[in-house]
């Protein structure tokens, strides 16, 4: 192993000590490691990013649990990033995702890690991506991310992973449900966890018909929203992805070889269409962006002073001005050249 | 956003098969803003340990009515150290004879929380050993 006496110190740290590996991922989750962060993104790249979403109960954890077992039994490489809710009310969260993974325990080519959302939203944390890609740089061949027990609008997994997966379970709903919009459409692969409960036929039936219903059409992440874009003219009319319903019972792993085949396909599909840096730009321009706000407003503030922003929020609230007013006077004052 | 939290793995090594007060006591940490790895039932030395060390926790919480705590406990003191987790503080709940507990704190777990010890009590003694920063 000459090549590793050349890679930065916290790369070579991350690969050889599990300990290195899970500090760091705290000082990420911190907000404490944008040195690291910026040493280790040129070795990510490698892995197979997997999202695992649906909705509390369909089974994620454990069919989780079990895609882990086959990967290892194809001799790769996993790590599990398993994302559970913050409490709103306390700050604090259990984070129960590890009892269903106990298959796992004693591989060292296995690690999991457990996050809470800490607040955010879409069914991640705002520091998951960083912790994906801190994993990636690890050296791990396959890095499947479980987010929160997700409803209808938690799409965000869809940009921060390569492949996502939406497991369902026989009994959450009708039709209706499974033509409204949001966690269905960024499914790259549909899974109906549980097949062997009653009512799977109608389960079945209500995702096809969503499918036959839905176009052609290639999703992209773009400036932080899914948007749909024809696939056809980028790709001709074959090449575009058909979302596969793939039928799991993950308490014994039934359908799971069936499952990784087609998370193989997509992979494969992925790379050949040039579909992988379309969506990668995508994503990675809308981070950009978010990044950019949150540093633009460090620097507007710094520029007009604390005291002074504060001032203008009560102006705000003693409605002699709006609040949209408000932001460009704060906008203006920032790029003059004066002294708060 | 970017505090610091207070990491805890709740835990149950051995074979006694009810969890009812580790999960109170998860729930109460939860309550005081910490993040609970609960890892569940029938856990072995080796599994604690292994999951403290990925998940980075600043203390392990155990519990054990089964009475083994005795043979239990140094063996996962035993596996931390091997692994380098000697600054994870330990604290055990549980069934504990009186006579158990200094040796238990003698072994270096920081504290030991018998029937009707107050989750605040919990909480306040975490808070105390786990020095933030």
């Amino acid at each position: 192993m000459s090549e590793v006496t050349t890679l930065p110190p916290i790369v070579a740290a991350i690969r050889e000590n599990r300990r290195a590996l899970a500090r760091l991922l705290t000082r990420i989750e911190n907000n404490a490691a944008a040195a690291e962060l910026a040493a280790l993104y040129p070795y990510g790249g490698q892995a197979h990013l997997i999202g695992v979403t649906g909705a509390p109960g369909t089974g994620k954890s454990s069919l989780v649990n079990c895609m882990a077992k086959a990967y290892r039994a194809e001799g790769k490489t996993v790590s599990i990033l398993a994302v559970d809710p913050t409490s709103p009310f306390s700050g604090g969260a259990v984070l129960g995702d590890r009892i269903r993974m106990r298959d796992l325990h004693g591989d060292q080519g296995v690690f999991i890690r457990s996050m809470a959302t800490r607040g955010n939203l879409g069914g991640l944390a705002r520091t998951t991506s960083d912790m994906i890609r801190a994993l990636d740089a690890a050296g791990f061949d396959i890095v499947l991310i479980e987010t929160v027990g997700a409803g209808q609008s938690e799409v965000e997994i869809a940009s921060a992973a390569q492949t996502t997966i939406v497991v369902e379970a026989p009994g959450l709903g009708d039709d209706v449900q499974a033509i409204k919009a949001g966690i269905l459409e960024i499914a790259d692969i549909l899974v109906v966890n549980k097949a062997d409960n009653p009512g799977v036929e109608s389960t079945l039936r209500a995702l096809r018909a969503m499918l036959d219903l839905g176009h052609r059409s290639e999703r992209i992440m773009h400036h932080g929203k899914l948007m749909n874009v024809p696939a056809a003219p980028i790709l001709g009319e074959e090449a575009a992805w058909q979302t596969p319903i793939v039928q799991t019972i993950a308490t014994d792993g039934t359908g799971v070889p069936e499952l990784l085949a087609k998370i193989a396909e997509h992979r494969a599909y992925l790379r050949a269409s040039g579909v992988q840096q379309l969506r990668e730009r995508a994503s990675l321009r809308a981070e950009i962006e978010e990044r950019l706000r949150d540093l633009l407003l460090a620097h507007l503030l710094e520029r007009v002073g604390v005291a002074h922003f504060q001032a203008v929020v009560e102006r705000v609230l003693r409605r002699e001005i709006d609040p949209n007013s408000a932001a460009g006077l704060l906008l203006a004052e920032s790029s003059r050249d004066h002294k708060p | 956003m970017s505090e610091r939290k207070i990491r805890v793995l709740v835990a149950k090594p051995g074979l006694d098969g009810h969890d009812r007060g580790a999960k109170v006591v998860a729930r109460a940490l939860r309550d005081a803003g910490m993040e609970v790895i609960y890892t569940g039932l029938r856990q072995t030395p080796e599994m604690i340990v292994e999951a403290a060390l990925q998940e980075d926790v600043d203390v392990i919480g155990l519990s054990i009515l089964s009475g083994a705590h005795m043979a239990l406990v140094p063996r996962i003191l035993e596996l931390m150290k091997a692994h380098g987790l000697e600054d994870v503080k330990v604290v055990l709940g549980g069934i504990v004879p009186d006579e158990d507990v200094p040796v238990l704190l003698q072994m270096g777990v920081s504290g030991v929380f018998g029937p009707g010890s107050d989750t605040q009590e919990i909480i306040a003694h975490i808070r105390k050993v786990v020095s933030l920063e």
